[in-house]
């Protein structure tokens, strides 16, 4: 099935020509009037008109977060959870609106967004509706007259800069848990996919208190990067690549104030020689977990964009693999067949045909794609590529740097401590995948890689309640789970004495 | 501060990047740019006006791009170190904090591989 692209008849999705900002629970055009033109990776031609803000439209985002905050911390866990649960309902209800939305902002295949972006996101509303009923301090008797509580508070107003390959389910990962904990919010999403976060705005708008949640739109140097360096924040949230990274730690540490940060991996994926012991379902699913590689066009931070495989698997093993990648041919984003889409933008795509020439240059063998998809119809001028296996060696560049597109570059090993040495063998910690049919060596080897997040036989899920971040250079902090309630919490301690007489000091 | 060592002949840059760099520098002065890792943006050089970002003990200066200079992790120039790089520029839409988005274009890093006597 093939659902009708935006603004067309019979359409799920019908988007104004212009959106401003989402501020103080109205939609409201930037200080500056000037917009910028928003376009589908489906054709690669602009779609609607998008708030070019400055740091005038933050700080009046921030003016209505900070008269909103006191009210909103103060509000009852059970009201605020309650809302969060209305906030999963609407979302579901309008279910197939935001997953088509999504596909034609960023260029995904709408099969993703119907199952896993939309659905996840609505989830997590809910996984942290819960958590917060469920949150509680704590108390220590120091001694019988001594008692030390420990009451969680909201830090105030928090700053959230989020990325553009997951864009709304992105903005629910952060959202949920900073509103959950009782925290209004200051929203800067990402200038490539600003559309659908403000239908999501239309949708929450009469449920939220107004000012709880801000979102302003415009490109990073101008919007987000004010927003990352006020003084008028008690946190911020990142998700994206590493010298940002390193700038957002650079201007928190100019207001002391904590961060969290999500920035990227190089995730190994590593097949040990007994997955091929039998010809069976989970074989078949082994070599699904191959080629996860290009799930959303591979633009996932945890893209399992470096396989390994055993040697005395790997010609049988790759010969499979390869067949089963060749299937995943890129369609229309909008058809329900559609297994890959189109790439989120111009020098995305630009940077993907970069890397596949450094690959090639390296003497890396291209096994199959290695181009820049040719595409009929309206999806001609469309950010499209094959998807593309590469072998070569842990040396070479596109073993070492997240191409961010659907390209696998594949390695042989041989024996446990060879493949734990590769996949280590990078900056990055945040995913990896482990198959085997030995109980022992895959917990043994999940243990030895060193990553927040090791599949282990199954690659690429992200349900609510399981801890994901990274280590090494891939980030601080763990999202998707209740413990993302302590990055947006103070901890008041309370130590109080019930004894009447003094100590006796002076 | 940066080590101010390294190689100096690692990054050169096209006609056309050179030509952004300038109409940058007119605009906002002198700047300075940093190849980032990582997902998303990462990959590619973000730029930025000079003494933006505080370079860290291992960050490495690659060069100099039309008199603008080029600096990289230096755990990721270990990586990288078999390349010669070359600052383009293409059409684009947004990139972290760099500055040369809100003009609709983007920097891309292109790369060669090193002759051994290079």
């Amino acid at each position: 099935m093939r659902y009708a692209s935006p603004n067309t008849d019979g359409s799920k999705v019908e988007y104004k020509s212009r959106y401003g900002n989402f501020i103080g629970g109205e939609f409201v055009d930037p200080v500056g009037g000037n917009y910028f033109e928003n376009i589908s990776p489906v054709t690669g031609k602009p779609f609607c008109e998008i708030a070019r803000s400055t740091h005038e439209d933050i700080e009046k985002a921030l003016d209505a977060a900070h008269g909103a905050r006191a009210a909103w911390g103060k509000t009852p866990a059970a009201e605020r959870s309650a809302m969060l649960l209305e906030i999963a309902d609407v979302m579901e209800e309008n279910l197939e609106m935001l997953a088509v939305s999504e596909s034609w902002d960023n260029g995904k295949a709408v099969r993703e967004t119907l199952a896993a972006d939309i659905p996840l996101a609505i989830d997590h509303f809910r996984y942290f509706a819960g958590c917060i009923r469920a949150a509680e301090g704590s108390m220590a008797e120091l001694d019988e007259n001594t008692v030390s509580y420990l009451l969680k508070e909201p830090l105030g107003v928090v700053g959230q800069i989020i990325p553009w390959n997951f864009p709304l389910l992105m903005a629910a990962w952060k959202l949920a848990p900073a509103l959950a904990a009782g925290n209004a919010v200051v929203l800067k999403p990402a200038e490539q996919t600003p559309a659908t976060i403000m239908l999501f705005a239309d949708l929450v708008k009469d449920i939220l208190p107004p000012g709880v949640l801000n979102i302003v739109q415009g490109f990073g140097v101008e919007a987000g990067k004010p927003l990352a360096q006020s003084e008028r924040i008690s946190k911020v949230a990142f998700t994206g690549e590493t010298t940002t990274g390193r700038l957002i730690m650079q201007y928190a540490s100019e207001n002391i104030i904590p961060v969290t940060l999500e920035l990227g991996g190089k995730s190994p994926n590593v097949f040990f020689g007994d997955v091929m012991d039998e010809d069976d379902t989970f074989f078949q699913k082994c070599l699904e977990g191959f080629a996860m590689f290009a799930l959303n066009q591979g633009e996932v931070c945890t893209c399992p964009s470096r396989a390994l495989v055993e040697s005395s698997i790997y010609d049988k093993f790759m010969d499979a693999a390869e067949a089963r990648t060749r299937a995943i041919e890129p369609g229309h984003p909008l058809d329900t067949d559609t297994r890959i889409g189109a790439q989120a933008s111009n020098d995305q795509l630009e940077k993907i045909l970069s890397y596949i020439d450094i690959g090639k240059k390296e003497g890396a063998k291209v096994r199959c794609g290695g181009e820049r998809a040719s595409m009929p119809g309206e999806l001609a001028d469309g950010y499209y590529v094959m998807p593309t296996i590469f072998e070569g060696n842990n040396e070479m560049r596109v073993f070492q740097e997240e191409i961010f597109g659907p390209v696998v570059s594949v390695a042989r090993f041989d024996g446990f401590d060879q493949a734990i040495e590769i996949a280590n063998d990078t900056l990055y910690g945040l995913g990896a995948g482990v198959w085997t049919r030995s109980v022992h060596k895959a917990f043994k080897a999940g243990r030895a890689i060193e990553a927040g997040r090791v599949w282990t036989n199954c690659y690429h899920l992200y349900p609510a309640h399981a801890a994901f971040g990274g280590y090494k250079q891939s980030g601080i902090g763990r999202e998707n789970h209740k413990m993302m309630l302590d990055h947006y919490q103070q901890t008041k301690n309370l130590l109080v004495s019930y004894d009447t007489n003094p100590m006796g000091f002076f | 501060m940066a080590d101010e060592r390294a190689p100096t002949a690692s990054v050169s840059a096209t006609p056309a990047a050179l030509d952004l760099v300038a109409s940058l520098v007119e605009e906002h002065g002198p700047l300075m740019f940093h190849q980032s890792g990582g997902c998303c943006d990462g990959s590619a050089p973000m730029c930025y006006p000079r003494g933006e970002m505080r370079l860290g003990a291992r960050d490495v200066k690659l060069g100099e791009v039309g008199g603008q200079p080029f600096y990289i992790g230096g755990h990721q120039w270990e990586r990288w170190k078999h390349t010669r790089l070359t600052l383009d520029v293409v059409p684009g839409r947004g990139a972290g904090f760099s500055i040369e988005a809100p003009r609709g274009v983007r920097f891309l890093i292109r790369s060669d591989v090193c002759l051994p006597d290079e």
